[in-house]
């Protein structure tokens, strides 16, 4: 029943966001030559315009973006919560690359007419699309074209390599705090994690939670006993990763993964990312899970 | 509220009943309320979204490492209920001792600043405290523990400043305003940090009982029992107090130190609930009036059954948390104010 009403409201938000931000997207898309000044809130965004030769065309960026290299020499305009719409107005941008959420941003660039692309986290195929439309929005379809194939071949390279093999029941967990299994928070059956898990041969423990998170209790935990316990940290916070950190994972010893000694720590930011290096991630997983298939 | 205050005129604890009687509705109080209690404890980890089979949980011949059951009795549920009973009754009985001692119906454990100061404190840990994480013991529920502690000796040392009394009305400003002011603080450090620990640290604000084995629940209890201790030593004197100082005075009571004693032992209290579980709402102001809706207002009555009744209402709240929507949890902060304030204003409503 909750489900339903989750599916219900899902469908609802998806329904809305696509009214209010297919308009300009479509707009954005048709309008004639391509952007030369670009400022990126998105860092997912900024990944695939660097990887699809735009790079250049970037004149600033989030306060989160790390990735690449480049972006670092790059002025920093505020994030998903704070973009300081005078500096980014400043820039005097011909494209700006917003959150679905920025609502409020997006309808004072479209006063002041400048161009906005607007995006929100998907599964795996959202990535690929935004890539092509990043492509054409920024006058390099050929470059993310290729960049689309190549991501899939590799795609189907993992899925071919772990095909056949028993897939380890997994729970896929990206935050708890640190020393402790207190606040775990684990992907559930939607969104580019789980999707990665699946092509990487394992099998979700929490496949069937239409949500992209869950905060499993202790208990839940315990009764799912998944095979591999795969933890992935944002990089940065992965030289705090100690082995007393790992440890916490002992008292509950019913679990099989944590028997026998399947608990997986995976680090870097490629990691929880949804732009171009989710085959890099996708590749580590599947390691992690089918160390002998990479043999 | 005026209902309220018009109710403790009526039956006024100056009016003392005789001891016999007093002793005897004790004795019932605490045979129903404590009835109460045990049950919800003893069923709350027999009831779960996993089947278990208390014969195979408590079977010694399996080992414990294999034993499904035993590890989701032993370690997941078992910690739980006993720190929802332990966290329950310390907020309940801090709600009744600061409602008497501030003469306010509205005062809860987290007026004065108590749950702010521990709030920022594990605020910090949680979003610089990343490097600070020492060996294999969070430094959450300490940290919040000493925020919590440093907030109470802030708003002690401003409501003494004029004398060797406490200022009542002092304090209720004071801690009014430091719970403004530190969470402007909280504001600010929230928003410095990135995502992930933002919403780590609002989770940690919404109250959380699964704590996964016994460690931190130990670390709370020695600090919940001299708060107790301290509380039996008070009731006499919150009946008094609750009526006003000069009466209490002219009655013989110890004003400053019995306001001491309240203020430190319902903070102490408090201190250790919101650093074991983080801070909980609403059962410190709803179950003391619930109880008092029941049972009257004499404090020798109405604080062993608010700290009974706590108790059992925070371990069905949680089973609630830990139920309705699994595999996804309820937050039990977000339960407690859903099902306490609609029934506190039934009750109300009905009482008047």
């Amino acid at each position: 029943m909750v489900t339903r009403a989750q599916k219900l409201t899902a469908f609802v938000v998806v329904a809305i966001l696509a009214f209010l931000f297919a308009a300009p997207l479509a707009q954005s898309r048709n309008s004639g030559s391509a952007p030369r000044r670009i400022v990126s809130l998105v860092p997912a965004i900024t990944e695939m315009l660097f990887a699809i030769g735009a790079g250049p065309q970037v004149v600033a960026v989030s306060s989160y973006d790390e990735f690449p290299a480049e972006v670092k020499a790059l002025p920093k305009v505020g994030a998903l919560l704070d973009p300081d719409t005078e500096r980014i107005l400043a820039l005097r941008p011909d494209l700006v690359v917003v959150y679905g959420s920025q609502s409020e941003l997006h309808a004072q660039l479209d006063r002041a007419g400048l161009r906005a692309f607007s995006y929100r986290h998907g599964g795996i195929a959202t990535t690929l699309n935004t890539i092509r439309e990043v492509g054409v929005a920024t006058g390099h379809r050929a470059e993310s074209d290729a960049l689309v194939s190549s991501l899939q071949a590799r795609l189907d390279a993992v899925r071919e390599r772990v095909k056949g093999r028993p897939q380890p029941r997994t729970l896929l967990v990206f935050e708890r705090q640190p020393g402790t299994l207190r606040e775990v928070y684990a992907s559930g059956g939607v969104g580019f994690l789980h999707e990665m898990l699946e092509i990487a041969g394992g099998k979700n423990v929490f496949a069937e939670v239409e949500r992209e998170s869950v905060q499993p209790s202790i208990e839940t935990l315990l009764a799912r006993a998944p095979d591999v316990i795969l933890e992935v940290r944002a990089a940065g916070l992965i030289e705090k990763t100690t082995a007393a950190d790992r440890d916490a994972w002992s008292v509950l010893s019913s679990i099989p993964a944590v028997r026998n000694r399947r608990v997986l720590l995976l680090a870097g930011d490629y990691l929880v990312v949804p732009g171009p290096r989710l085959a890099t991630a996708t590749e580590a997983f599947a390691r992690a899970l089918h160390p002998d298939a990479f043999k | 509220m005026i209902t309220l205050d018009s109710a403790e005129t009526d039956e006024s604890p100056l009016r003392r009943p005789p001891p016999s009687s007093i002793r005897g509705r004790l004795a019932a109080t605490i045979l129903g309320f404590g009835t109460l209690a045990i049950v919800t404890c003893m069923l709350a980890p027999l009831v779960g979204t996993t089947p278990i089979s208390l014969a195979r949980a408590l079977d010694p011949s399996i080992p414990f490492d294999q034993n499904v059951d035993a590890q989701i009795f032993f370690v997941a549920r078992l910690p739980r209920v006993l720190a929802g009973a332990l966290v329950g009754s310390a907020l309940a009985a801090a709600g009744v001792v600061f409602q008497a001692m501030l003469r306010n119906p509205l005062a809860t454990p987290f007026t004065l600043g108590v749950s702010a100061g521990a709030s920022l404190g594990a605020m910090l840990v949680i979003i610089f405290g990343g490097a600070l994480a020492l060996g294999p013991f969070s430094t959450v529920p300490a940290a919040s523990f000493a925020g919590a502690a440093a907030a109470t000796a802030v708003v002690y040392w401003l409501a003494t400043r004029q004398g060797h009394a406490i200022s009542t009305s002092v304090l209720l400003l004071a801690g009014v305003t430091l719970n403004s002011f530190l969470s402007a603080i909280i504001m600010f450090v929230q928003y410095l940090a990135d995502f992930a620990q933002v919403f780590r640290a609002a989770r940690w604000i919404m109250g959380d009982l699964d704590i996964g084995g016994y460690d931190t629940l130990i670390a709370s209890l020695p600090l919940v029992i001299v708060a107790f201790a301290l509380f039996a030593l008070l009731p006499s004197s919150l009946n008094l107090l609750s009526v006003g100082r000069d009466a209490a005075a002219a009655r013989g009571v110890d004003v400053p130190r019995a306001q001491r004693l309240a203020f430190f032992s319902a903070s102490l209290a408090t201190s250790a609930a919101v650093s074991l579980a983080g801070p909980i709402g609403f059962i410190g102001i709803v179950v003391p009036h619930l109880v008092r809706l029941l049972v009257g207002v004499d404090h020798r009555i109405v604080l062993p059954a608010s700290a009974l009744f706590g108790a059992a209402f925070l371990v069905a709240c949680d089973l609630l948390s830990r139920t309705v929507l699994a595999p996804v949890e309820i937050p039990v902060g977000i339960v407690t104010a859903m099902i306490g304030g609609p029934f506190f204003l039934w009750l109300l409503v009905r009482k008047s």
